[in-house]
Parts: structure tokens; sequence; C-alpha cells
């Protein structure tokens, strides 16, 4: 098992170098760079070209592209991300208030999720063919189907219109004002939980259909066990092992992937940094924060798979 | 004798239904009355794409600054926008917009994954490897991010948009597909294919792909309603086709945010038609799944 953890991490760093050229890369066939991107803001596109050569020189793009590279692979190497290429700022500090409230949000949203797809989808697979199994399949193929931003409208809408009440516009982070912080961060989590759920509620129908009919079920049933007992001993164990494959796939998801609902409720989360990133070409921020949604990727895929055979004896890994 | 031959005969000629796809259709809807709405809805949005300049009652661009912001009225079933033209107008024609940015991005993420997916499994070895390695690269790639960077590199506009939303769809499709195509490589058929001489490319296309279809199909619906979601997520944005197309991401956008209290049906109609699209699209996806996967048929 010691060597099977390892051999996992050791295999991260050619996935994560991969990412690493991918989005170096794209970065630089977009057209544009930040020099020019600030100019255009400024209104004066007639920007003298040696100012633009000063600037590139100082941020160092003027550089042939190994030689950016591996400065930048050298600087991760020692957990160095740089300065952001738009504000001057560290980029830890830049990310550092977003990234907490992301993960709160994205913690928020998969606890909402998970209390209500987990008896949602056993309640629908034990009365399957039924009107329960009907209304709880329209209720998730509806969630799949509402897009979390125009939900998010909806919401900010009937608040508005009925109670007269618009959720604060400000983030305060937990720390300082837990109220305030919950009252705005609330929505947007039910907004995006709505469909998280939904994605779970039908893994859990489905492999729980599938446990049921195996013949250990048949027996349990046979000597006349009791039914919630069937269902918690025997087929929830086997059958939670995709739904929480799903719902940590969603989770490390949620974290850099939820831009438009970002928008909709006026947060600045790790969603929004993206997009600003792109469109002002801020290469350096723009490269930190995908090598940090790739990583925290990679970290929750093993961890699945850790958990995977903790929770499973019959599976071993070498 | 000859009486009772003419009844068995007309026995068989009334067991044997006068319609046979009707009688499909009917015993579908019988078996899968969810999967039947969902195919009614997709029919429905298909026939509105196509006669769009047939039923709208306007013309999706035209502006009529006497009924600006105006209330959903006879004259305007789902009343107007902030430049005087009509919603419900904007909404059938945006279903053309979301018809074919879902059909192209689906049609091309399957097909290009699925294509990947079984030559990975047909050759393994260090192709297989190699082509995982790089899956597993754009799996890690944040989706939003590859798809801003496209629509980056290569601007705006409905193709473009295809574009984005199908590079994300390809590394799933891909190993969906490949687990199913590692199987086939394993069937007798294959073998002898291989025996014969046939070309690579041959057994590819015309052996393994054909007995993968299955999953290549259930994939493929699966898609189509993520696309729609995510070119109406793209257009929200501003990064998906532009003004003054009529497009559902469009149309929840701008003025429909800024007039929300005043005007509430810009924001409550094009996002209606998005959900009860998607919503159509999955409902007969999941019953396609269910009649194609019989491990999940009810016994």
């Amino acid at each position: 098992m010691g060597y099977y953890i390892l051999k996992r991490l050791l295999a991260m760093i050619p996935t994560l170098l991969g990412v690493a050229v991918l989005i170096f890369l794209l970065l630089r066939v977009i057209p544009g760079d930040v020099v020019e991107a600030r100019y255009l803001t400024q209104g004066s596109q007639f920007q003298s070209q040696d100012l633009m050569d000063q600037e590139r020189q100082k941020l160092g793009l003027d550089k042939p592209l190994w030689k950016q590279f591996t400065a930048w692979m050298g600087g991760l190497a020692h957990l160095d991300f740089g300065l952001s290429m738009w504000t001057s700022a560290p980029i830890t500090e830049e990310i550092k208030l977003r990234f907490a409230l992301s993960l709160q949000l994205a913690l928020m949203a998969s606890t909402i999720a998970t209390c209500l797809a987990i008896p949602l989808g056993i309640l629908a697979a034990i009365k399957q063919d039924t009107w329960i199994d009907y209304a709880v399949r329209v209720f998730t193929i509806a969630g799949l189907a509402t897009p979390s931003f125009w939900l998010g409208t909806l919401m900010i809408l009937g608040m508005l219109i009925i109670f007269k009440w618009v959720p604060p516009m400000m983030f305060t982070p937990l720390w300082v004002n837990p109220w305030d912080n919950l009252a705005l961060l609330i929505w947007p989590a039910l907004a995006v939980g709505y469909r998280y759920c939904a994605v779970g509620t039908r893994m859990m129908r489905s492999t729980m259909l599938e446990v049921l009919r195996e013949d250990y079920i048949r027996t349990a049933r046979a000597k006349g066990l009791w039914l919630k007992l069937i269902l918690t001993r025997h087929a929830l164990k086997n059958a939670i092992l995709p739904v929480l494959t799903v719902i940590s796939m969603e989770f490390a998801f949620l974290l850099g992937g939820l831009v438009v609902t970002e928008q909709v409720f006026n947060l600045n989360g790790l969603g929004m940094l993206f997009v600003e990133a792109i469109s002002h070409r801020d290469y350096t921020l723009t490269q930190a924060l995908v090598m940090l949604v790739a990583t925290f990727f990679l970290v929750i895929n093993f961890a699945v798979d850790i958990a995977y055979a903790w929770l499973d004896p019959r599976i071993h890994y070498r | 004798m000859a009486a009772s031959a003419q009844t068995l005969e007309e026995l068989a000629r009334h067991a044997e239904p006068r319609w046979p796809w009707l009688a499909a259709v009917a015993n579908f809807a019988r078996r899968r009355p969810l999967g039947a709405v969902g195919a009614g809805l997709v029919l429905l949005t298909a026939a509105l794409a196509a006669t769009a300049h047939l039923v709208a009652p306007y013309d999706p661009l035209a502006n009529d600054y006497g009924a600006m912001l105006a209330a959903p009225s006879a004259a305007h079933w789902l009343g107007t926008d902030a430049f005087g033209r009509d919603v419900l107008s904007r909404i059938i024609y945006g279903s053309r917009t979301a018809l074919t940015v879902g059909l192209g991005a689906s049609f091309l993420g399957a097909s290009l994954g699925s294509l990947i997916g079984v030559t990975s499994a047909y050759f393994r070895g260090r192709v297989d490897l190699l082509v995982q390695r790089v899956m597993d690269v754009f799996f890690a790639f944040p989706v939003i991010v590859l798809a801003l960077a496209v629509v980056a590199i290569l601007g705006t506009g409905a193709g473009n948009v295809i574009l984005a939303i199908a590079t994300p769809m390809v590394p799933r499709c891909a190993r969906v597909v490949r687990a199913s195509a590692l199987a086939v490589r394993e069937m007798p058929y294959v073998d002898a294919a291989r025996a014969s001489g046939f070309r690579h490319q041959r057994i590819i296309l015309r052996h393994m792909l054909p007995n993968v279809m299955a999953p290549i199909l259930i994939m493929a619906t699966a898609f189509l309603g993520e696309a729609i979601l995510l070119e109406a997520s793209l257009s929200f944005l501003g990064l998906g086709v532009q003004e003054p197309t009529a497009a559902w991401g469009l149309m929840l956008r701008g003025a429909a945010v800024e007039f929300a209290e005043s005007a509430p049906w810009m924001a409550i109609f094009p996002g209606l038609a998005i959900s009860l699209a998607v919503f159509g699209f999955n409902l007969f996806g999941d019953s396609l799944r269910d009649a194609l996967d019989p491990r999940l048929r009810t016994q």
C-alpha cells in the first residue's frame, strides 16, 4: 500500500508537467499580451513601440520561450508563484481570499448535495418504477437541465419581489462575520447544489438498483432480515463507492468552474479570477491558477482511490 | 373448415399492427412514459428550430421602439426586451443556435473522442499509454479555461463555440469508449480480421467502432444537453455567439439582469427554454440508456 501511494504521487508529476506545458503554450498562442492589454484599456493604442518593448523586457516577455518556461518551473519547484503581470502583487496574495471563498462555496454546495443525494437515491431505487421514483427522477433530471446561473437569477429575483430583500453583495470572510457570510453564500450554494445533488442522486439510484439485484441481497431478504438493516449494512456499503467518486469529481470541478454563478451573485471567486486573468493576458496568474486547480483535481482523484481501498477490502493496490 | 381458416387469417391480421412503427412508438411511450415526454420535447425543439421563420410571430431582430420592455400581452405573448424585440420570437429563433451548437459539439466531441478511444485500445502498449497520459492532462485541465482559451484564440462565433465546447468532451468520451473497446479487442473476430491481413484503419473503423456504438450513443446524448448548457453559459459571459443573434444564454445577459425587477419576463422565459430543451434531451437520453443497458432494465 505504501508503495502504491508513492507510485501514485510520483505519477502526478508528469501529468502536472503536461498541464504546465499546455497552459504555457495556450496562453502564448492567444493573440496579444499583458502589455497590449494594459494600453488598450488605457485607451491609448498609439504607445511608442519602445515603451512597450521596455515594459516587455521588465516582465521577461522578450526572452525565448524555453527560458521563460524554465524560469517558471524553477520558481514552482520551490513553491514560488511569482508576481502577477497585471497588478505586480504576489500571486499568493491575489489568490488567497478568492480561494477561501471558492473553497467555502464548494464545501457548502457539496454538503447540501450529499445530504440530499444519498437518501433520495436510495428511496428512488427501492421504490423503482413507482410515482416516488418518477418524482425523484424528474426532480434530478430537471436539476441537470437547469442552468445554475439562471436558478441564481430567479432566487435573487424571487427574494427581491416577494421579500423586498437582497442578499448582501459584499463578501465578508466567515471568521469576520459568520452571519453575513452565510447569508450571502447560502444562495449560490443552493443554486449550485441542486445540480450537484442531481448528479449524486442519479448515481446513487443506479448503483443501488444494481446492488439490490445481487444474490446476497436476495439471501438476506429470504432469511427475513429487517429491510433497513439490509439497506444500510449490505446494500449501501457496496453501492456508495461510485457515488463517492462523482461527488468528489464534482467538488474538484466546483473549485474553478463556477464562473457564471459567481458573476450572477457578484462573488469574487477563482472562476471570475480565471476570466479576468485570461482577458488581461496575465500569464503568470493564469498559469498559477491552472496549476492550483489541476493539482487539486489530481489530489482529490488520488484521495478517492485510497478511500476505495480503505472502504472496499476486496480492492488491493500494488 | 373454410370459415375457420378465414377467421384465423383475420385474427393474424388483427394481431399484426397496421402501422408497425406507430405501434413501436406507442409501445415505447407505454413502457417509458418519461422517455416519451423527453422525445416529445426534443421533437418540439427540433420542429421550432426548423420552422422558426414560419412560426415566430415577429422578426427576432426587429426593434419596436414603441414597445420597449413591454409586459406580456396579446401582441407580445412573452413581452419584449430592452430594444423592443419580441421575446417569444427570439426564443424560437434561439432554438436554432442551441441545436446547431449542441448537435455540432456533441457530434464532434463524441466522434473524435471515440476514434481516439478505439484506436488507443486497438494498438495497446506504448500508443495506449501515451494517449492515456495525454488524456490525463486534459482531464486535470479546468474545463472553463480550455473553453475560454479556444474562444480567445479563435474568436467568438458559432463554429468556434462548437470547437470550444467539444474540446473538453473528447477526453471524457475517449476514456469511456476505450474501456468498452478493450473488451471488443479480445473478440475472435478482431483476431480473424487481423489474420486476414486487413489494414489497421479498416479493423478500427469497420470492426471495432460499430461494436462500441452503444456507449458512444449514450455519451453523445448526454453531451447534447450539456453542450446546450455550456453554450448558454458561454453566451452569458459574452464569449459565445454575439448580439444581435438570437441565443438563449445571450438573452439572459445584460439588460435581463439590469431590468430584472421591472421586466422579469426577460430573465424568466429564455432560462425556461434552456431548461425545457435540456430536460427533454436528458429524459430521452436516460430512457435510451435504460433501453440499451440491459443491466438496469426493470425486471
